[in-house]
């Protein structure tokens, strides 16, 4: 029996189509409101879920998750909520699955074998800890892969061959490949290059592959599908549009669960043609 | 693990740039092929003895090394005990120990073919450092630099940017030392090809903290001989303040093995450790993980990380060196607090006693010098480093003492 994420990636694939994985932060801009945002994506057409676990130093992000992490840590989220919040979804969607994404200190903090066992009881599906690199495999990864929590591992353009064999070593679930050098929610990926750079990597993996970094408009979406890439993930593009629907107050606009779910909508649309 | 279990202090880090724990890299992908990049670049330049007298050769003519050992006299007889001696690390070029590691790094970016540098920095004085540096060999330089640290360090700004150097302000986060260093990440992510970061002390990724040691090592080596032409012997006493922790690990480490030698960091206890506005790491943090290495943390019980206080910008860093934090938990190092108003209260007496108007960072550590010297007799030899002078600090200090010096 494979993990949720498989069964989403074989899905997909035998429509024929690329999967749309969405990323907000947890408890942005408040539990409440993030929490009924990450119930309407799947029914907007998001394939997987990313939720950001929000830090106060997130080195390998733009500005917009930046101010997304902040906003959320003055509301009072923390990694408790954070659970909570996975447990809540995954009450009403047994089918979606969630990644947690962020930075190994929280997580260390909270204690790395008490989170994997919080994060499985609840229904996590998988991981994206941004500094952890295959040379830091035993902080998290091994004890992750040995409870069956897909840990997935970043490839980006300064991944040479050598050591895309050391990055795909322990990655399961999919490979997230980072379309540019640079932080999320910047630069705009090059199809070309990104389609380069997923044939050499599906030469050494039979994992899915999906891409994201740069990735904003529904076009940009689907030149990345046709690239040859198994999933496009989105998500500064999906907080710029939140930030836009936000109240003096913190709170959510009754506006912006719709706008975000327009977006992913046409992100969806764009990738399925 | 205690002290008494190891051979040397000396050894680490170990192959997966640990110290005990501490250490190690916790960087983002797009980082590590660079780091492993740099680490080899780092141990052949190492190995070649025309770095190692490029370098020399440099701190001689250059930076003005070796810096004085000075025999502190009328503190000594104003405490009344122990002998005081000076570390003048403040007579440098560029008037701090900053200089001794950016012209290390500075020579590894050309060896390795870098065409850009980048640095993050507090107080400024690694900024400026950086800046002269990069003016010294022509590259272009990027200085990230909290907008509030702007503020407070007007002189530097303006030093910097007359070395050529871009200054670019950092608003993210909370604007100070430890988001400058988040955004000089992300600068360095972007422009893997061709650029070099200079970090500014003994942290981040492996190999940083253990090349910066090196490079700043040459203060400890110098001591040793100098402290053995003026008495004849080795000091009973090392003293030095700690925010990251590069000066006094530059002192402490090629001392480390001799056991008899008490080794103290001063850390900033900014309002005092109790009120939570502090910059004391080892006192007042836990153990977590950030800016690529395992460290002591000032940070809240959902590992978030909070601002570190300091009436120093320099010391005002919520992190410290990993070999810091080996150090703290085997015991060889004593880690204690100075105060904002004990440090400026040893800023004006060094000023008015020694004629040497110290830096507010090792005033820290004169303040405990304070505290000890009077502890012991007058065969007891304390080494202190004065690190850096004050000059920057004097638009700072009037403002504490509530003078208006630009009415």
């Amino acid at each position: 029996m494979g993990s949720r994420i498989e069964e989403r990636f074989s899905e997909t694939k035998a429509a024929g189509r690329a999967a749309l994985v969405t990323f907000v932060t947890a408890g942005d801009p408040n539990m409440e409101d993030s929490l009924a945002l990450i119930k309407a994506l799947p029914e907007a057409g998001a394939d997987l879920i990313e939720i950001g676990m929000p830090f106060t130093d997130p080195m390998a992000d733009g500005p917009a998750i930046q101010a997304s992490s902040l906003r959320a840590l003055e509301a009072g989220q923390n990694m408790i909520k954070t659970l909570a919040m996975v447990k809540n979804f995954r009450e009403g969607d047994s089918h979606t699955p969630i990644i947690l994404m962020g930075y190994y200190n929280p997580i260390y903090i909270y204690g790395s074998q008490r989170f994997l066992d919080d994060a499985k009881a609840v229904g996590v599906d998988g991981l994206i800890i941004v500094d952890l690199p295959p040379e830091e495999d035993q902080e998290l990864c091994v004890p992750a892969l040995a409870m069956e929590m897909n840990f997935i591992r970043l490839a980006t353009p300064t991944t040479n061959e050598a050591r895309l064999e050391k990055v795909l070593t322990n990655t399961s679930g999919f490979v997230y490949y980072v379309s540019i050098t640079g932080i999320t929610g910047t630069a705009k990926p090059d199809p070309d290059a990104v389609s380069r750079r997923v044939a050499l990597i599906k030469a050494k993996t039979d994992l899915p592959i999906a891409v994201g970094f740069g990735v904003k408009t529904p076009e940009q979406a689907k030149a990345i599908a046709d690239s040859g890439a198994d999933g496009v993930v989105v998500g500064s593009a999906l907080i710029s549009v939140m930030q836009g629907h936000m109240k003096r107050d913190g709170k959510a606009a009754s506006t912006m669960v719709p706008a975000v779910t327009d977006l992913v909508r046409s992100l969806a649309g764009a990738i399925v043609n | 693990m205690t002290k008494s279990d190891l051979n040397t202090f000396r050894a680490g880090p170990d192959e997966q740039g640990r110290f005990g724990i501490f250490g190690g890299r916790f960087v983002a992908e797009t980082l590590m092929p660079l780091i492993l990049e740099l680490e080899q670049a780092y141990e052949a330049a190492k190995e070649d003895p025309a770095f190692e007298a490029e370098l020399e050769n440099l701190q001689t003519h250059y930076t003005g090394r070796p810096s004085p050992l000075y025999f502190a006299e009328r503190l000594t007889e104003h405490f009344g005990g122990s002998k005081i001696y000076f570390k003048r690390d403040e007579l440098n070029h560029t008037g701090s120990h900053k200089i001794n590691n950016c012209l290390g790094q500075i020579l590894l970016a050309m060896r390795m073919g870098k065409t850009r540098i980048i640095a993050e920095t507090g107080a400024g004085q690694h900024g400026v450092a950086v800046a002269t540096v990069a003016a010294r060999f022509g590259l272009p330089c990027v200085v990230y630099m909290g907008a509030t640290d702007i503020e407070r360090q007007k002189p530097n700004v303006f030093r910097m940017k007359l070395l050529g150097a871009e200054i670019v302000p950092v608003t993210s986060g909370t604007g100070t030392l430890k988001d400058a260093m988040n955004e000089a990440l992300r600068d360095w992510v972007a422009h893997v090809e061709d650029t070099f970061y200079i970090i500014g002390t003994v942290a981040g990724p492996h190999p940083y903290p253990a090349m910066v040691r090196d490079f700043q090592s040459v203060i400890g080596i110098e001591t040793r001989e100098q402290m053995m032409a003026a008495e004849g012997r080795l000091p009973d006493t090392l003293v030095a303040c700690i925010g990251g922790g590069s000066n006094a690990m530059g002192l402490f480490h090629p001392f480390l093995d001799d056991k008899d030698i008490e080794i103290i960091g001063v850390e900033a206890g900014g309002k005092g450790v109790e009120t939570g506005e502090h910059a004391a790491s080892l006192t007042g943090g836990e153990p977590g993980v950030l800016h690529g290495n395992r460290t002591y943390l000032l940070q809240d019980e959902d590992g978030q990380i909070i601002d570190a206080h300091s009436i120093s910008a320099g010391l005002d860093y919520p992190g410290i060196g990993p070999e810091h934090s080996w150090l703290h938990e085997t015991g060889r190092v004593s880690y204690v607090s100075a105060t904002d108003s004990e440090a400026l209260a040893a800023f004006q007496l060094c000023t008015r006693l020694e004629g040497i108007i110290p830096a507010l960072e090792p005033s820290h550590a004169l303040s405990h010098v304070g505290k000890i010297a009077p502890t012991h007799g007058p065969d007891h030899l304390i080494v202190m480093n004065m690190c850096g002078r004050g000059d920057k600090d004097v638009f700072a200090v009037a403002a504490h003492l509530g003078t208006d010096i630009e009415g």
